[in-house]
């Protein structure tokens, strides 16, 4: 991290020449996107972080003018306290900040510091000191602290680097800090500090330092800030990746021998003291106490207050969930609508046949089952980028985590859980605002459970047909309906209780929130945090949505029946095609499986239809009994499915097999782009196929509880 | 005592954090290290976790934690207010006692 060969054009692994990598690293919620956004400007796409790998979409800054300009990559780091790290996940900051696991080595950091909250943020940037990263530093949110601020000058004078005041959300001291990374570039800034720890620690440090492997050593000054860095994360239980074995075992012997004292204690305790005794020069105080402080303590005494509180946080939950199922319904008419109307342009227009059939049925409904999710998703990423940055999230968080612990998840996993009442799709887009992979996983795992909208129609035709609106002053069909959503709350909940404490069991992680203060979120974040999850969803999860759509359109309607008798009606020929569709086949070949549940094999093609989404259920089951294409209104579907017989006369559908349908759909896993969207959140395949197993496994099982005990007691 | 323990309103000084390793490092690198100063702010609608205010930031952690956190209760919030004063150039903006006396 020495010398001055950083500013030149690097070539990268691959050979082809990359610019200069410049890091974004600060804590959270202290402006670092914003800031990355006002420096980028509007072709940076926003950062993600899945697994343990950072997925970089780094944005470009040219630096200059003319000859001399520079254009730098700017790579946007998960929000952090401090580089010591447990799990792969935190080991992310260390490896990208160092170069290290593979990542590209950065020329300079950019760390982003809170002016309101200055000396627990400035205890990143002596670590990033004492590790010798160049770096510069932006002294953001100065607008916050206009009433007492503290002196940039000072800081510099403390730590020995750059440090300009900013604020992201204006606009304000950009042309500064473009001028001082471009300096930075050309020198790299090291920053001069070092901190005295107690004798025995230092003596500590020696032991270790002679155990860092030598693609680890360089100066002497880094070398013992790697040291402290290893004896503050390893120990016996961490789960860092690609940690040297000799390492290890220096920073166990020395965690062994330490005998009474806590090694941690020793580091912090002594960057804290340190910082502390600089905190009077540098113009701050140890114990600030802001106006804007004083604001958000005022607010929140409504707004966590346990009776007032609860209301207005019920009264947010409310509109958003609405908002996922009503607002969003007409946008989703008008998707669904156009591509009707394409399908039936191009029927009209391109000459009938395959190519014609597989563009219409397989193309345009794909692209419309792709295209159909976007209103949900830019609504929940609407709410989910004010409640973010507006500070309530940690307060839903707050309100939340009695409930969310007894299911051994925190407060963060509400709204995410919440929104798969709506569609599991942009439910799990949405569990990226938890920090821990664990907890995602779980929370993934468990949302397609929750009775999603798709699920309705399919309820609404069972119910419709099957039960009596009312027996006496019962009103069955309403009563079902609650019911189901009681039932799958209950499942989400014993399975999230149980998956917790046996697939992803994970470490227990515990809960440690900062409430930060209020602020008023900012348009353009929210644009494009909306309109980056969009873009992430539409490139990576519909493009699998799309390929399954024209695999179950080939599934259900080839091989082409022989030829049919010229009287038929289009209905009867529709029906007859697809009981002859390798789908057909397909239903009849597991009807085996589906009869001890209650269902014939007409049914079984109704759920393998049902992949595309739960509600085409509804629309395969007209095809089946060739009644045509049916919503749930659908008054011809639902007297077939009442007058449908089995050979020997008895009715196939009973109100038992309703139940147990019911129950079948609101276990089972039928949606691909549940799917779809898991495999681009976990990046690998292993948890969508986990999910879909668990899902059919327990869908089967409480079907065929249902059904044959419904069949025990004489239903 | 412990934080655990403390009443809404109090303020107290951190003495000792013990339990998990990740807990205890992550709470002191927060800012949260022995002799800190800690205010009890309020408590959730459940009774869990309990909201704190550390170096002017407001902090959030369970009960169940908190129990690890061993503090020392101030006699009285305006003496320890005053004497903190006294002991340091640190303090902000005085807690409004101080300026009354």
């Amino acid at each position: 991290m020495t010398g001055g060969d950083t500013a030149a054009v690097v070539p990268s692994s691959s050979g082809r020449p990359t610019h200069p990598l410049v890091v974004v690293v600060g804590n959270p919620n202290v402006g670092k996107t914003t800031l990355f956004n006002r420096l980028t400007g509007k072709n940076a796409r926003v950062g993600n972080y899945a697994g343990v790998t950072v997925e970089r979409r780094p944005g470009r800054l040219r630096l200059g003018e003319g000859a001399d300009a520079v254009s730098v990559e700017l790579l946007d780091l998960p929000g952090c306290y401090s580089l010591s790290a447990r799990s792969a996940e935190e080991q992310i900051a260390i490896n990208a900040v160092l170069g290290f696991g593979g990542n590209p080595k950065p020329a300079l950091a950019l760390v982003v510091v809170d002016a309101g909250q200055l000396i627990r943020n400035l205890y990143l940037v002596l670590q990033l000191v004492e590790l010798q990263v160049p770096l510069v530093v932006a002294l953001n949110m100065m607008d916050e602290v206009d009433d007492d601020p503290p002196s940039p000058a000072a800081i510099e004078r403390v730590l020995g680097v750059p440090v300009v005041p900013t604020s992201a959300r204006q606009g304000v001291g950009l042309t500064e800090l473009k001028q001082r990374l471009l300096e930075g570039l050309r020198q790299p800034p090291l920053g001069h500090v070092r901190v005295e720890y107690p004798a025995p620690l230092e003596r500590d440090l020696g032991q270790v330092i002679v155990a860092l492997p030598a693609a680890w050593r360089s100066t002497p000054a880094r070398d013992r800030a790697l040291a402290l860095w290893s004896l503050t994360s390893i120990d016996e239980h961490d789960e860092l990746h690609d940690v040297d074995p000799r390492l290890r075992a220096a920073c166990l012997t020395v965690h062994r021998a330490a005998d009474g004292r806590d090694v941690d204690d020793e580091v912090i305790t002594t960057r804290y003291a340190f910082l502390d005794r600089q905190a009077g020069t540098m113009h701050t105080h140890v114990d600030q106490h802001l106006r804007k402080r004083q604001t958000s303590e005022r607010l929140d005494r409504v707004l966590l207050h346990p009776i007032w509180g609860f209301a207005v946080f019920m009264a947010v939950m409310l509109v958003l969930f609405q908002s996922l199922f009503s607002w969003a319904s007409p946008a989703i008419a008008v998707v669904e609508d156009a591509t009707g109307w394409l399908q039936q342009r191009m029927a009209a227009h391109l000459p009938a046949g395959m190519v014609s059939d597989l563009l219409r049925e397989g193309v345009v409904g794909g692209v419309g089952n792709v295209v159909v999710f976007l209103p949900q998703i830019l609504l929940l990423f609407f709410f989910i980028s004010i409640l973010e940055d507006s500070g309530y999230m940690a307060r839903i968080a707050f309100l939340m985590d009695r409930i969310m612990k007894a299911l051994g998840l925190h407060g963060r996993a509400f709204v995410p859980m919440l929104s798969g009442f709506a569609c599991a799709v942009p439910a799990i887009l949405a569990t990226r605002t938890m920090e821990q992979q664990r907890d995602r996983l779980l929370t993934m795992m468990v949302i397609p459970l929750m009775t999603c909208s798709a699920r309705l129609p399919v309820y609404t035709l069972i119910i419709a047909a099957l039960f009596p609106p009312a027996v006496g002053w019962w009103p069955v069909q309403g009563l079902l309906m609650v019911a189901m959503y009681v039932f799958s709350i209950v499942v989400t909940l014993v399975a999230a209780a149980v998956l917790g404490r046996t697939v992803i069991q994970g470490e227990h992680v515990p809960l440690i929130l900062e409430l930060p203060p209020y602020r008023v979120p900012d348009p353009r974040s929210i644009l494009r945090m909306m309109f980056g999850r969009a873009g992430v969803f539409l490139r990576e999860a519909g493009t699998v949505i799309l390929a399954c759509t024209v695999v179950l359109w080939v599934l259900l309607s080839f091989p082409r029946p022989p030829g049919h008798s010229p009287g038929e009606s289009p209905e009867a020929v529709r029906q007859s095609a697809l009981a002859y569709s390798w789908g057909g086949r397909l239903g009849r070949a597991i009807e085996p499986a589906l009869k001890p549940l209650g269902f014939d094999w007409k049914i079984g093609v109704g759920i393998i239809g049902a992949f595309a989404a739960r509600e085409v259920f509804v629309s395969t089951m007209g095809l089946v009994y060739g009644v045509g294409e049916q919503d749930d209104e659908a008054v011809p579907l639902r007297r077939k499915i009442q007058a449908e017989r089995y050979p020997d006369g008895r009715p196939v559908y009973t109100p038992l097999v309703g139940l147990s349908l019911m129950v079948f759909f609101a276990l089972a896993c039928q949606c691909m782009s549940t799917l779809a969207v898991t495999r681009r959140e976990t990046r690998s395949w292993r948890w969508p196929i986990f999910m879909f197993t668990y899902m059919m496994g327990l869908a089967w099982v409480a079907s065929f509880v249902v059904y044959q005990g419904g069949r025990l007691v004489g239903l | 005592m412990t934080l655990a323990h403390a009443r809404i309103g109090e303020y107290l000084t951190v003495e000792h954090i013990g339990g998990e390793r990740s807990f205890r490092r992550r709470l002191m690198e927060l800012g949260l290290v022995p002799g800190t100063q800690v205010e009890m702010v309020g408590v959730a609608p459940f009774g869990d976790p309990i909201e704190l205010l550390v170096r002017g930031c407001s902090l959030s952690i369970r009960r169940g934690e908190a129990l690890w956190v061993s503090v020392r209760r101030h006699r009285d919030v305006a003496a320890s207010c005053c004497e903190d004063k006294a002991l340091s150039v640190a303090v902000a903006t005085p807690c409004g006692s101080c300026t009354s006396r």
